[in-house]
């Protein structure tokens, strides 16, 4: 087509509808060589004349490929154009291709950089990347010619011109994710070219997320590269948005010297929105993994606040419980590897749930009975003789399952996450942990308030001797309380080992913590204990990005040992006799 | 009061002094004469290497004497003493750093190695006068103690007693040990400080150097153990009995608990602080680590394991359950925890008196004012 309009203008020496005519250069410029050589008195006339039609047939070859871009065919004509025996050629087909936005030229365009796309005898394109040669153009199998296929060589800049094609097609992508990324990735170099690229993508996009990302990159193009009116829209468009990216460019776009005021004083107004709307999420954000945070602390310090909290047990072996508690759960996933069949591994955390509860709170009954029941109102004592429990569980646990951490994974229910207004993603497992430690304290609560065993309980921290005296087994409720707040502590565990590491050391971690929340919070209450571990958790997380990780938490503990001082006995405090008596 | 002139004439007599005396010489003696004379091919000598360990256990025993102090006659069960033994031995490595001068990795004249690695322009402020010993040695005594009466009249004042005390006697040392693992502090870091040179101009490599800082150890010891010796049966060791048995009574009899316990506190954490500052030399190394809250509640392991208030039972206990540990981390690593564990048990499930408690009660020596544990005595 192109050639044989070129033919013509050659002809006739006019450029004829050169204005819209990508071949506008080209003919002019044939034109005006033609009369130059139409001097008769040249002795090379006839040379000349070859030469530049030779010459323009080579460049109207190329730009042949460039006006077929808007036929329905162009994707042949296109691939059959890198089989072209001139560079320049590929290299126009190649940038066409890019701009294409036909999902098969990703794969024509990788086999051509990695030297698999072959010219046969015939001229069809042959794609033998894979253990099969297909057509390049159709993507039917052929059966290996006799003659093999020429390979088409490629050279450097042609490799770069294909690596920029395919970051351009990957908006195309048959796969959901690399369109995803492909989208966001366009943010980053916004111009008039991706503009006209997210338009063709926008249009064939079915997915809603991929749209959203579609459209944002597409609005930050035209705010960079559009007419006023366009730019002024981008901009009030660009304010409802929380991306770090959008936020540099408006700024760039604001701080550019040329700039319209009008566009200007809607990128700030923009940027205004955007700063505040950050704010907002990052409010957001902190507040979520405050909570998360706290409801950790919360797991960990419920069972102290039966053990130390009612019962006045100070029970440094506490953090060792919340250890086997995560041992249990690596246990039993490895059980439910070995035994069981693979689509039931999403289970295990269910088992292990319960199981670390009775494993724990059996230890924790152990330990009342050889240990604790003779240190009772002795609290230094029970603090010494604890510890040592605790470096004896710890070295146990050592030398049965080795120091380095055990891996224990999330089950698939409990992976990934997702975002709800945009900027920080809630993760499943930090959702379910905080849901779970709410279920446990509800359960807690029940049982203390609800049961007989509870009110046993509650009889005999009140007045162990009247409570002997009404025929309740006071020691049997000492035991099952220890067990009961050892068993909790194990289920804690299995949480635990839900977001951190499972070793030996882990019980370390939450003990200086656990005892912090319980004493702040009030001892032998559990409304006070929830108060204290999410306090606790929200403060430290809002000072970590003021005073970084560490000094938060050295903040925290100084202003608990503060707290401490104006209350000495926590917020729950006993009066009277009854604080002699205790101890 | 005569009962009291009397008490004091047994506590100090001949029968006092004479034993004292001997261990003293016997401590100073015997380790220079078996390491220096008798050839080193001999059964009796005293490798090198023995000495600069011995000097660390004696560093144990004095700050498990300065735990005793507090925990075994006023009751106050500090999980933070090993905080204050830290902040001496670090007020002498911030001594000892400076005077490595130019011998460094770098070579700066001006800072040492770990701020050169940093970036570091110029020394904080707090480095200051660390180049002199007399302000390094003022230091030691000053930077413990001040912690210890800010932290103990925060704490006595407002009556925080018992397991409250001990909790957040733990939670300090725990911040502190989160502050001092951070590189910006300007102590180290993590690493914190190492490869010392000299020590007042001698080299702290010497052999007559560590013998010389075993001897100063000894003598930091047996000044300790008379000085709580002086406390604890003075009028003010009656008075901290009095208020560890009965807090409220003391209060009501118009003594001021809050003072008393400061004072003890106090002392108590000074003394700590001198038996961390000779731990350094001789160690050669401190970093964040001595602030782990695990650390100061062995201490009070120490103290279970010789008897509680009875001062000559925790210098006693130190040595034997870090010669204990030396021996069995040598030969069964993996045990150690579990023996330690078990002495925590035994030792307050069993053996609530510790040794020399028991060997007293055993000798039921009635000259001498019954500090040991009262059955009433309940923290």
């Amino acid at each position: 087509m192109g050639l044989r309009k070129l033919h013509f203008a050659q002809i006739h020496g006019l450029s004829g509808d050169a204005v819209t005519d990508p071949n506008l250069r080209t003919e002019s410029t044939l034109s005006r060589i033609a009369g130059e050589c139409a001097d008769p008195g040249s002795r090379s006339w006839g040379r000349r004349v070859r030469v530049y039609l030779v010459r323009s047939m080579l460049i109207a070859l190329v730009t042949w490929a460039t006006v077929a871009t808007a036929r329905a065919d162009e994707f042949s004509t296109l691939v059959n154009a890198l089989g072209s025996g001139s560079f320049a050629d590929k290299e126009q087909a190649i940038v066409a291709l890019g701009k294409l936005g036909d999902p098969r030229a990703i794969s024509v365009l990788t086999a051509l950089r990695d030297g698999h796309l072959e010219k046969a005898p015939d001229g069809q394109i042959i794609n033998a990347e894979g253990a099969k040669s297909i057509n390049a153009i159709t993507g039917t199998e052929i059966s290996k010619a006799a003659e093999p296929g020429q390979r088409i060589r490629v050279n450097n800049r042609l490799r770069g011109l294909i690596d920029g094609a395919l970051g351009a097609l990957t908006l195309f992508s048959p796969d959901p994710a690399a369109r995803l990324a492909a989208a966001q990735d366009a943010l980053r170099y916004p111009s008039a070219d991706q503009a006209a690229l997210l338009e063709r993508a926008l249009a064939l996009e079915q997915d809603p997320g991929i749209r959203a990302a579609m459209e944002q990159s597409l609005v930050a193009a035209r705010l960079v590269s559009g007419s006023k009116e366009e730019r002024l829209a981008a901009a009030r468009a660009l304010g409802a948005t929380t991306d770090p990216q959008v936020k540099s460019l408006l700024d760039q776009v604001r701080a550019a010297p040329d700039v319209d005021p009008d566009v200007r004083r809607a990128a700030d107004a923009a940027l205004t929105s955007i700063g505040n709307r950050l704010w907002l999420v990052g409010l957001a954000a902190n507040l979520f993994q405050g909570i998360s945070l706290g409801s950790i602390l919360l797991l960990a310090a419920i069972g102290l606040a039966i053990t130390f909290g009612v019962m006045g047990v100070i029970n440094m072996a506490h953090g060792e419980m919340i250890m086997l508690g995560a041992y249990t759960a690596f246990v039993c996933q490895q059980f439910f590897r070995a035994f069981l069949p693979p689509g039931w591994i999403d289970l295990y955390l269910v088992l292990a749930v319960p199981v670390a509860f009775l494993c724990t709170g059996l230890v924790g009954v152990a330990l009342e009975r050889s240990v604790i029941r003779f240190l009772y109102g002795r609290p230094l004592e029970t603090l010494l003789a604890t510890w040592g429990v605790s470096l004896i569980l710890q070295q146990a646990v050592r030398s049965i399952f080795g120091s380095p951490n055990k891996e224990v994974s999330n089950p698939s229910w409990m992976t990934g996450g997702f975002d709800p207004i945009g900027g920080f993603t809630i993760t499943w497992n930090r959702l379910v942990i905080i849901f779970f430690c709410f279920v446990v304290l509800g359960g807690l609560a029940l049982i203390l308030n609800r049961t007989s065993f509870g009110l046993h309980m509650r009889a005999v921290t009140q007045n162990r001797a009247m409570a002997a005296a009404m025929a309740i087994r006071t020691a049997r409720v000492d035991a099952l309380t220890f067990g009961l707040g050892s068993g909790i502590a194990g289920m804690a565990g299995v949480a635990l080992s839900q977001i951190g590491n499972v070793s030996p050391n882990l019980g370390t971690v939450y003990i200086v913590d656990s005892f912090l929340v319980v004493v702040f919070g009030g001892v032998g209450n559990l409304m006070g204990t929830l108060v204290g571990a999410l306090s606790l958790g929200i403060v430290n997380k809002f000072l970590e990005p003021v005073a970084g990780a560490i000094l938060g938490k050295i903040v925290v503990l100084v202003a608990i040992i503060l707290f401490i001082q104006r209350r000495p006995r926590g917020l729950f405090a006993l009066k009277g006799r009854t604080v002699e008596a205790g101890a | 009061m005569p009962s009291r002139i009397e008490h004091g004439k047994s506590v100090w007599g001949p029968g006092f002094w004479a034993p004292f005396s001997a261990c003293g010489v016997i401590l100073v003696l015997a380790v220079p004469i078996l390491n220096l004379w008798v050839p080193q091919s001999s059964a009796a000598a005293l490798p090198d290497y023995l000495v600069p360990l011995l000097g660390k256990y004696l560093c144990y025993a004095l700050l498990a004497l300065s735990l005793d102090l507090i925990w075994g006659y006023a009751g106050i069960l500090s999980l933070g003493h090993g905080a204050f033994f830290a902040l001496g031995g670090y007020c002498m490595g911030m001594y000892l750093m400076r005077q490595i001068g130019t011998r460094g990795v770098y070579g700066n004249p001006l800072l040492p190695d770990f701020m050169v690695f940093l970036n570091w322009r110029e020394l904080p402020w707090f480095w200051w006068g660390f180049d002199h010993f007399a302000w390094a040695a003022a230091m030691i005594a000053l930077v413990p103690g001040l912690l210890a009466l800010v932290f103990g009249w925060l704490a006595f004042r407002s009556r925080v007693t018992g397991v409250y005390l001990s909790i957040i006697t733990q939670a300090m040392t725990y911040a502190l040990m989160l502050a001092y693992f951070r590189n910006d502090m300007g102590f180290g870091g993590n690493n914190g400080m190492t490869d010392y040179k000299d020590i007042l101009g001698w080299d702290v490599h010497e052999s007559s150097t560590r013998l010389g800082l075993y001897v100063a150890s000894v003598v930091a010891l047996g000044l300790g153990y008379l000085m709580c010796r002086y406390i604890t049966n003075s009028k003010l060791g009656r008075l901290l009995l009095a208020l560890r048995d009965a807090e409220s009574r003391v209060r009501f009899l118009g003594y001021s608990v809050t003072n008393t316990k400061l004072f003890v506190f106090t002392v108590s954490a000074v003394l700590a602080g001198i038996a961390g500052a000779l731990y350094v030399p001789q160690v050669g190394i401190i970093n964040p680590s001595e602030f782990s809250p695990a650390n100061s509640i062995e201490i009070a392991i120490w103290v279970s394991i010789g008897g509680r208030g009875t001062l000559i039972g925790p210098i006693v206990g130190a040595i034997l359950v870090n010669l204990g540990k030396t021996w069995l981390t040598g030969a069964a690593p993996e045990t150690w925890l579990f023996v330690l564990g078990a002495l925590f048990v035994l030792s307050t499930l069993a053996f609530p008196k510790g040794i020399i408690g028991s060997i007293r009660q055993i000798r039921w020596v009635r000259s001498r004012p019954s500090v040991a544990l009262s059955a009433r005595e309940q923290a």
